[in-house]
């Protein structure tokens, strides 16, 4: 093996020829100790490129090596992955490097992130490592369960006082992601005391024990909040025009989750169209993203006024009316994506979308119904600022103008490139 | 001329082969038959024949059924079917079939030995364990001084062609796909069926006990039990094979519109033109079925060429064919370069419910339910419920559900099976992910009458159609006017649509996001661009509107520590190979 002196930086090839003559001469042990000799900064440098794995490998090389293993510097960011394998195909983070790094690291963490999977023991092992982040400087935080949330089986009580060791502790904290979980309006009370003015991203979406108090808490407080997410029932008029004071930031970024039981049980209130307003004359780039997962007929409370959204999602049907409101009502819109309409076709309802919506660039379409000559048309009035167009091929109906074979070419024309619509197998 | 009836008798003498003698270049053959259960277009078989002084077909009943122990009563009953047929069918050309009870490796050497073979042909299989078993097998026959016939037969092309064809990959994407096939030579007509002219000048040594050695065996003999169980409805067999095939080409003509068919209710039930089993396992052939709708699409649409999208059915068949014969790891996640790797959730109890139709959801029980009894399903049904196991309500790997189809669905074939599961979990490269099936109202907006929830969940049958969808929300006199109390007599809701719906997409985005390194609010985008829509790469490279990329901005995987997840090399793999598919692709023509 070539002695690894190319890629090294400049500072350690200082090796005269005479010596090198006499370590060759004196045989392989020497390099050894040439490899155990390298500066500091040299080895972190390399160990910055190596998997974690195979990092902790080389830190039981020699005590250098083992030094450098345990740099500040290689601690900032830690991903937890805490799985059962009755639960998850996943592997887990070995239990001794958690209790290592709790022991020599924790004051260096700076991003942490922990993924749980849908077990009970895996979200109480990640509340367990929380709790002991006493002496921390964290700047991002973030849990996250990937398959169900079982960060709420978890006791609430067991949960808030892991969570709010963190909040007290940090005094730092800019990002927080706490979706799915059991966080409540107290513990919301105790980041906004220690973080308020570093506080600048919290996502929160479907945390069922907070309510519009406690969020609005944090909108009062925070001023530099610039990205937030959170479902609809957390929503109100204070809370936009808190988020629009003058000393607060512009708000970059407002996720709004709109998911229902069951048809009729949920009562969906309305937003003041002044509220809006005054959201969009304080951050005037702002992009609102709601997803919303409800049955045809609780839409009614939406977009009867105009609504500045700009990313749409609808994960169940959607009626053909609503899509007409909303191409009466979203001027700022951006990207609309409908899982299911219906049999109706919504040649109609698109091309007021395209003249009204100027800024839309992407659209999806599944279980819907559009002529294909109506979706010609659609295509025409955007032309090539549509850069995201995905439109299940059953979704188009070929009339007297246009068959299947001719809408690509056509709509690929408009677009200014290549076009199909999207295949589903149909063995 | 009792002398030459008496040397004709010895000739044909039923048990004995013709030993072969110093200087005579006697020829008997063996044709393993596996797919391609069939007397038409069988090109190996007919070579075989040529030549040959006796030809014995024979059919190995590998205890683990070609790969896989999985297999229930309704394959195991068509596969007997078509053992039945071919039998019967060799019996008019003065020969039979051989069914043989044991592994290949372990049965050919003793064949070779016994009969005194010199040459076996069998069709090509693309599998890579039918190519590894093959491989082991055409060792033991150079051994044995065997001649082998290998002949492409049970798909449209050589596949080995089309992956040259595309730079040595096989392509990633079905348009990829189609593009290339529009450059291939023309399909190969099928080759003329055996007709007891051809094969006359060749004997089939046949036993008194040839039932008892050779017989094909009854669904008892092979364990199972029979009792209760409803006639096929879907009966195997090369002639009823051919007779779909008139039906289908005739319904066809008459109907004269080549269109996608549209979906209503009617197609969710079986019908008596449907194909697909009969290709899978060989019954039809599709070259057979290629060329007659050529010819019929001609001779309506006055001899116009025929759009690609004719032969839909047998293209998507021929694409998962191309697209796993070079990819041992196929059917699985792990180790699979085209699978990406989703963090599925196990869970053996939620994934029984699912299989024996006990979800609490009647539309994907009723599917479940016609799948468990007779063993096809519509297509659509099909992306329903692998939608609702996967990514969109239970969150369970798709592995799962693609054992479930190898055991109950007879047109599942390795290849096909596991590349639809990957395509309709989102597992595969390219696929949107946003549209979920909505496990109530898909349904209900497809068979608004409910009359397929009726005939497969009777114990639904006095719900009205208005409830009959989401019967939980059904208020209790309706309930018990309809003598069925949800919790009782038939099951809750396993998940709530909604919630787990939510839950699932954000976890595919978020899974995207790291795959196509974006960085934006779009959900469209997260899915790393199509190189055949000619979509700008922009979309990989990060750039859209609305990044939110504050300082201290919270970007998926900023706190991700390198290399500890496995998506995190996957990602980085990924995103390379993306690359440089999307060069290579530019520089190739594009469809």
């Amino acid at each position: 093996m070539k002695r690894g002196r190319t890629g090294l930086k400049s500072s350690c090839q200082a090796f005269p020829s005479q010596e090198r003559a006499k370590r060759q001469k004196r045989g392989a042990s020497s390099f050894a100790e040439d490899w155990g000799n390298l500066p500091h900064h040299v080895v972190l440098q390399i160990f910055q490129h190596l998997s974690l794995v195979d990092r902790a490998r080389a830190s039981s090389v020699c005590r250098r090596w083992n030094d450098v293993f345990h740099t500040p510097d290689l601690w900032r960011k830690f991903e937890f992955e805490l799985n059962q394998p009755a639960t998850s195909y996943l592997r887990s983070t070995h239990p001794d490097l958690i209790q290592q790094i709790i022991k020599k690291h924790a004051q260096h963490l700076q991003y942490v992130s922990f993924k749980v999977d849908s077990c009970i023991e895996s979200a109480e092992a990640a509340c367990d490592i929380l709790s002991q982040l006493v002496n921390c400087t964290i700047k991002t935080l973030g849990l996250i369960s990937t398959a169900r949330p079982s960060f709420m089986d978890v006791s609430q009580a067991h949960f808030v006082s892991a969570l709010t060791v963190v909040f007290v502790n940090s005094k730092s904290l800019s990002s927080i992601k706490i979706d799915d979980t059991p966080v409540d309006d107290p513990s919301l009370k105790v980041l906004v005391a220690n973080n308020s003015d570093t506080l600048k991203l919290l996502k929160m979406s479907s945390c069922p024990h907070v309510s519009p108090a406690g969020i609005l808490c944090v909108a009062d407080q925070c001023h530099g909040l610039r990205e937030l997410a959170l479902n609809y029932h957390l929503l109100s008029d204070e809370l936009l025009l808190a988020l629009s004071s003058e000393k607060h930031v512009h708000l970059e970024h407002l996720r709004i989750d709109v998911a229902s039981e069951n048809p009729g049980q949920t009562h969906f209130h309305t937003i003041k169209r002044s509220s809006w307003e005054a959201l969009v004359r304080h951050s005037p780039k702002v992009n609102i993203v709601m997803y919303f997962f409800l049955y045809e007929e609780e839409f009614e409370p939406f977009f009867r006024e105009e609504t500045p959204v700009t990313h749409l999602y609808f994960g169940r049907a959607v009626s053909k009316e609503m899509l007409g409101r909303i191409g009466l009502n979203c001027p700022r819109l951006v990207e609309l994506v409908v899982c299911a309409n219906g049999l109706e076709p919504l040649d109609e309802e698109l091309i007021r979308i395209a003249e009204r919506c100027k800024s839309l660039t992407a659209i999806g379409l599944g279980e819907c119904e559009v002529t294909c000559s109506g979706f010609v048309e659609f295509v025409k009035m955007c032309g090539g600022r549509l850069t995201q167009l995905s439109i299940m091929e059953e979704v188009l109906i070929p009339d007297s103008s246009y068959n299947m074979e001719q809408i690509h070419s056509e709509v690929s024309k408009h677009l200014g490139r290549m076009w199909f619509p999207d295949m589903m197998p149909t063995w | 001329l009792v002398l030459l009836l008496f040397c004709e008798l010895v000739a044909r003498v039923p048990w004995a082969s013709p030993t072969p003698r110093a200087g005579d270049m006697v020829v008997n053959t063996i044709h393993w038959f596996r797919k391609g259960l069939r007397l038409h277009d069988n090109p190996s078989l007919r070579d075989s024949i040529q030549g040959a002084d006796t030809l014995r077909c024979i059919y190995i009943l590998d205890p683990w059924f070609a790969g896989s122990s999985n297999v229930g009563i309704n394959r195991w009953r068509f596969l007997l079917h078509c053992l039945e047929d071919l039998d019967a069918s060799l019996r008019k050309l003065n020969s039979r079939l051989f069914v043989i009870r044991g592994q290949p490796t372990d049965v050919f050497p003793r064949l070779f030995k016994e009969w005194h073979i010199t040459r076996l042909s069998y069709e090509y299989d693309s599998e890579p364990f039918g190519k590894e078993r093959d491989a082991a097998i055409q060792k033991l026959a150079k051994e044995a001084a065997v001649e082998v016939m290998v002949r492409i037969s049970h798909t449209l092309y050589d596949l080995d062609k089309i992956i040259e064809l595309n730079g040595g990959q096989s392509p990633l994407t079905y348009k990829r796909f189609q593009a290339l096939i529009n450059h291939m030579d023309a399909v190969e007509l099928p080759v003329e069926t055996i007709t007891s002219e051809f094969i006359k000048k060749c004997a089939t040594p046949i036993s008194e006990d040839h039932d008892e050695k050779f017989g094909v065996p009854s669904l008892e003999e092979l364990g199972f039990e029979t009792e209760g169980l409803i006639t096929a409805v879907w009966p195997g067999g090369e002639t009823e094979a051919l007779m779909r095939l008139e039906r289908h080409l005739e319904r066809k003509a008459w109907v004269a519109n080549f269109e996608r068919p549209r979906m209503n209710a009617n197609s969710l039930l079986a019908s008596p033109t449907g194909l697909s089993p009969y290709l899978r396992f060989g019954c039809l052939s599709c070259r057979l079925f290629y060329f007659k709708l050529t010819d019929l699409y001609r001779k309506v649409k006055k001899n116009s060429t025929p759009p690609l999208s004719l032969y839909g059915q047998l293209l998507w068949r021929e694409f998962f064919y191309t697209t796993a014969t070079n990819n041992p790891c196929f059917d699985k996640i792990e180790g699979n370069p085209v699978c990406v790797q989703i963090p599925w959730d196990r869970n053996p109890e939620a994934l029984a419910k699912w299989a024996e139709g006990r979800t609490g959801f009647p539309w994907i029980d009723a599917i479940m339910t016609q799948l468990r009894q007779e063993g096809w399903i519509h297509h659509l049904a099909r992306h329903a419920v692998a939608c609702f196991l996967t990514r969109g309500d239970l969150w369970i790997s798709w592995e799962e559900g693609m054992k479930v189809f190898e055991e109950l669905l007879l047109d599942a074939d390795w290849s096909v099976n596991a590349g639809s599961w990957m395509w309709l979990s989102c597992s595969s490269f390219f696929q949107q992910f946003f549209h979920c099936y909505c496990p109530v109202g898909f349904g209900r907006r497809t068979d608004p009458n409910s009359d397929y929830i009726r005939r497969y969940l009777p114990i639904l049958r006095g719900f009205p159609a208005k409830y009959i969808y989401d019967p939980w929300n059904a208020p209790e006199e309706v309930q018990k006017a309809a003598k069925c109390i949800i919790g009782v007599h038939y099951p809750r809701p396993m998940v709530n649509h909604a919630e787990a719906s939510r839950i699932n997409i954000e976890r595919m985005k978020q899974i995207y996001q790291q795959l196509s390194c974006y960085r934006g609010l779009g959900l469209l985008a997260t899915v790393p661009a199509n190189p055949n829509n000619g979509a700008s790469g922009s979309n990989v490279a990060g750039v859209s509107t609305g990044t939110s990329q504050g300082p201290g901005g919270f970007s998926e995987d900023q706190s991700i520590q390198e290399g500890t997840s496995r998506t995190g090399t996957q990602a980085r793999w990924l995103t390379l190979l993306l690359f440089k598919m999307y060069n290579a692709i530019k520089i190739l023509t594009c469809y």
